[in-house]
């Protein structure tokens, strides 16, 4: 475990856990919600698009995109970096 | 038992559902649109010996929030049009994010039976779901079905008759949100029982749910509905501030938590194995995400799919027809342009035929010639959406088309339209239906038409062969990176300044590719393809009509005109008996009547309604350059922008003084005339790219818009951007002595 990040910062192959959705997200929490990112959901960011944003995760067994600047509402806490498949 | 049974298909985006409703209904289907917004809406009857199941699609959706348009339709659905039951298709492959839909559509308190649908590919991937179990857990029947192998088909239909008629018991689970939020909602069902209007509402404690949510529509609805609205909806807001004293966190967080925690649960104990990841579709997307490969494969498809819908549609010969061979659209164009004008020409002259001939034959042909391109560009559009890439190009253009206010879905309309010269706009705002996004798709709606459609070619090509037939290539490349650079900064400015507000946040599913099904794929593009026959064939009859009493009305007195026709014969008549060559009299006398009557419809187009309009805006169009004939031939250009062509060069022959020189090309005819110069003639190609799009067009963004209102705007803002650029180019050029 290391320090407490926004799932912005996390490299492509690394996995965290949904620790809090910051406050300020709006209508984008609800649709983050209702997508499967609740806290305590494990992830693994599967890649960043050519141009640096969105990123692509691996969640609840399903791939989902994100904008950068809806991704700065979402605290995680990494897990330790190996593991290959979410879950 | 009821003779007629109301089902509606809900369920996630992905979910296989489209093609178990094909299954379930077979070719009978119908397709429309909710009342009042763009949602299509599939219906379709099933019969079972004297029952008949009615289907209704709802759009696929992950929740049923008021997040998105679709979400709104789905829910209203239900609460308004009380189906008899819910048919609900969960992917059993993923499971978890399916039920968390299902657990809030169980909440409605509608009979519910669930399809465990794409059964076969969960269990490749390793997963196994135990049925009874889940039944139980869901307090609902389930069924297992594979949507495209009819697998399972009769053990649904029979247990949605069975459920229907009460004969399979349906309970209903609900989840339970915890100590503090069941106390709200009990608080709040209680209140809402009590209010005069809302008691008996069929389920108090979905609204209740729905209030604690905050959510925007029902606060809406028990504005509108309840007798004491202020009463509940400070009730939810007093509860919602326990809640998050209590819990730390607000009610609409915490419901969801509940919801997805309730699902995890049942999963845990109706699934044995955890799903293996599925190597393929992870394969290609390694592929076709890549940072350096992505856009390279955006660009091929999209690239295919522009050139394969205009090659298959009017490119490729394939079809044996006279001794040879044609296009699609040369058949239609045949049976518009030929066959049915020769049907027709033997009724007797007059008005009536003329509105027959000239007003419909011409304005429905106008319609159903692009049948063809809009058929196989749906086509193209259903392989790329059901194999699930469009997803992938969403994913790699987003960062480059949103800073535009537009995403990266709105690549492929403006392509279609003719971002590759040569498109068309038409199918090119119908493939905005891709777009989920209510304003990212309008404002896409709104900018495909300053595209370099097809029918702008010829235009171009008679300017530009007139004026600047040294740069050809040049010109087309400035006219291409104009019509780009347009288009979105017109977005931009729309999305600042008309269709305000945020952008839609981007959460999307990167669903599993998959085999695309043809029937699937077929049917999805026959059904939109006969809706727009349908619905823009009406408007667009409408506006034929309109603009051909536009040209031919009011009626001149063509008296003078037959008189000289009559003096000519006379004067024939009276040379043959005096001898004359009788062949030649009567060729000369041809002539001169074709002349005659030639003289008689200029005189006849220019005071025209059309003509009068013409002369009449001259005096502010001179500042754009253009004359009182180029203003005839831009209104004439609303039916279809290579008319300009045509009509100009009648206004332009009509006036020439000897024959010669009326029988040049209009290019050259443009060339020579003294008004005529290359700046004018740029202010005329930058006007014709932007101005009002053609009135197809128009009535296709009346019917994907679901407003007049943004038909009228469509054609006003370009008109008006038009005449501004061209005026510019026009003074500038002038002060920069251009124009010389």
């Amino acid at each position: 475990m290391s320090n407490p990040k926004t799932l912005l910062e996390l490299k492509a192959g690394e996995t965290a856990v949904i620790k809090k959705m910051l406050p300020g997200g709006g209508a984008i929490r609800q649709r983050l919600l209702d997508m499967g990112v609740t806290r305590g959901t494990e992830f693994l960011v599967e890649r960043v698009a050519p141009l640096g944003d969105p990123v692509e995760i691996f969640i609840k067994g399903y791939h989902l995109a994100i904008r950068k600047n809806e991704a700065a509402f979402i605290d995680v806490t990494p897990a330790a970096a190996k593991s290959n498949g979410a879950k | 038992m009821k003779p007629h049974i109301a089902i509606a298909v809900a369920g996630n985006p992905n979910a296989g559902k489209t093609t178990l409703f094909n299954t379930l209904t077979g070719s009978n289907q119908r397709v429309g649109n909710y009342p009042g917004v763009t949602v299509e809406k599939i219906e379709g009857d099933c019969r079972i010996g004297d029952t008949t199941l009615h289907f209704i699609d709802l759009p696929g959706t992950y929740s049923l929030t008021a997040y998105s348009q679709d979400e709104v339709v789905a829910r209203s659905f239900i609460v308004e049009e009380k189906p008899d039951v819910i048919l609900n298709v969960v992917d059993a492959s993923n499971l978890e994010r399916n039920l968390y839909l299902t657990l809030q559509l169980a909440e409605m308190g509608v009979p519910m039976v669930v399809a465990l649908n794409m059964h076969d590919i969960a269990r490749q991937r390793n997963i196994h779901i135990d049925i009874t179990k889940l039944s139980s857990y869901l307090g609902v029947p389930v069924v297992a079905t594979i949507g495209h192998k009819k697998e399972g088909k009769g053990e649904l239909t029979q247990t949605l008759l069975d459920v229907a008629s009460g004969k399979k018991s349906c309970e209903n689970k609900t989840v339970h949100y915890g100590h503090e939020i069941e106390k709200a909602l009990k608080v709040l069902s209680c209140c809402i029982e009590k209010d005069e209007n809302l008691k008996g509402h069929r389920n108090p404690r979905w609204l209740s749910i729905k209030l604690l949510e905050q959510d925007s529509k029902t606060r809406e609805r028990i504005q509108l509905e309840a007798k004491g609205p202020t009463a509940i909806l400070d009730l939810a807001e007093k509860n919602a501030t326990l809640v998050l004293d209590q819990e730390g966190e607000d009610p609409a967080l915490l419901i969801a938590e509940h919801r997805y925690g309730h699902a995890a649960g049942i999963v845990q104990a109706c699934v044995s194995q955890r799903g293996d990841r599925q190597t393929l579709s992870d394969a290609i997307d390694i592929l076709v995400c890549n940072r350096f490969l992505g856009f390279a494969f955006v660009a091929l498809v999209v690239y295919a799919t522009f050139t394969l819908t205009f090659a298959l549609a009017d490119g490729w010969e394939y079809i044996p027809w006279d001794g040879g061979w044609t296009t699609p659209v040369g058949v239609f164009g045949w049976f518009f342009e030929e066959w049915l004008p020769g049907l027709l020409q033997g009724m007797a002259d007059g008005p009536f035929k003329s509105l027959v001939l000239d007003g419909c034959v011409a304005g429905v042909g106008g319609v159903m010639g692009f049948v063809p391109l809009i058929f196989f560009m749906f086509l193209l559009l259903a392989l790329i959406e059901d194999s699930g890439y469009i997803a992938r190009i969403a994913f790699v253009l987003d960062r480059v088309l949103r800073v535009f206010g537009l995403q990266g879905k709105s690549l492929m309309s403006m392509i279609i339209s003719g971002g590759i010269a040569g498109g068309c706009a038409v199918p090119g705002v119908m493939a905005t239906r891709t777009l989920r996004e209510e304003k990212d798709r309008l404002t896409t709606m709104l900018v495909v038409p300053f595209m370099n459609c097809g029918a702008k070619m010829p235009v171009y090509a008679m300017l530009i062969g007139a004026f600047f037939a040294a740069h050809q290539g040049l010109m087309m490349w400035v006219l291409a990176g104009l019509s780009w650079s347009i288009a979105l900064t017109a977005a931009l400015v729309l999305r600042k300044a008309v269709i305000k507000g945020e952008q839609t946040p981007f959460v999307m599913e990167l669903p599993p590719y998959h085999m695309p099904r043809p029937m699937t794929i077929l049917r999805s593009a026959l059904e939109r393809s006969w809706m727009y026959m349908r619905k823009a064939g009406t408007v667009i009859l409408g506006v034929s009509i309109l603009i051909w009493a536009m040209m031919y009305f009011p009626r001149m007195d063509t008296s003078a005109y037959d008189a000289r026709i009559e003096a000519a014969e006379a004067t024939m008549k009276t040379a043959i008996e005096n001898g004359a060559d009788e062949e030649k009299a009567t060729a000369s006398f041809e002539e001169e009547s074709t002349a005659i009557q030639v003289e008689c419809d200029s005189a006849q187009l220019r005071q025209s309604i059309a003509g009068r309009m013409g002369r009449g805006l001259e005096s502010i169009s001179q500042v754009a350059g253009f004359d009182w004939r180029t203003n005839i031939a831009l209104v004439g250009g609303f039916a279809a922008k290579e008319v300009v062509v045509s009509t100009l060069s009648t206004a332009y022959s009509m006036e020439m003084s000897n024959d010669e020189e009326a029988e040049q090309p209009i290019t050259e005819m443009l060339k020579n005339h003294p008004d005529w110069n290359p700046l004018k003639a740029f202010a005329l190609l930058v006007f014709v790219m932007v101005y009002a799009p053609c009135m197809v067009t128009v009535a296709v963004i009346w019917r994907e818009s679901g407003s007049w209102k943004w038909a009228a705007f469509s054609v006003v803002y370009t008109t008006t951007l038009a005449f501004i650029l061209a005026t510019l180019i026009y003074q500038v050029g002038k002060v920069l002595g251009l124009g010389a």
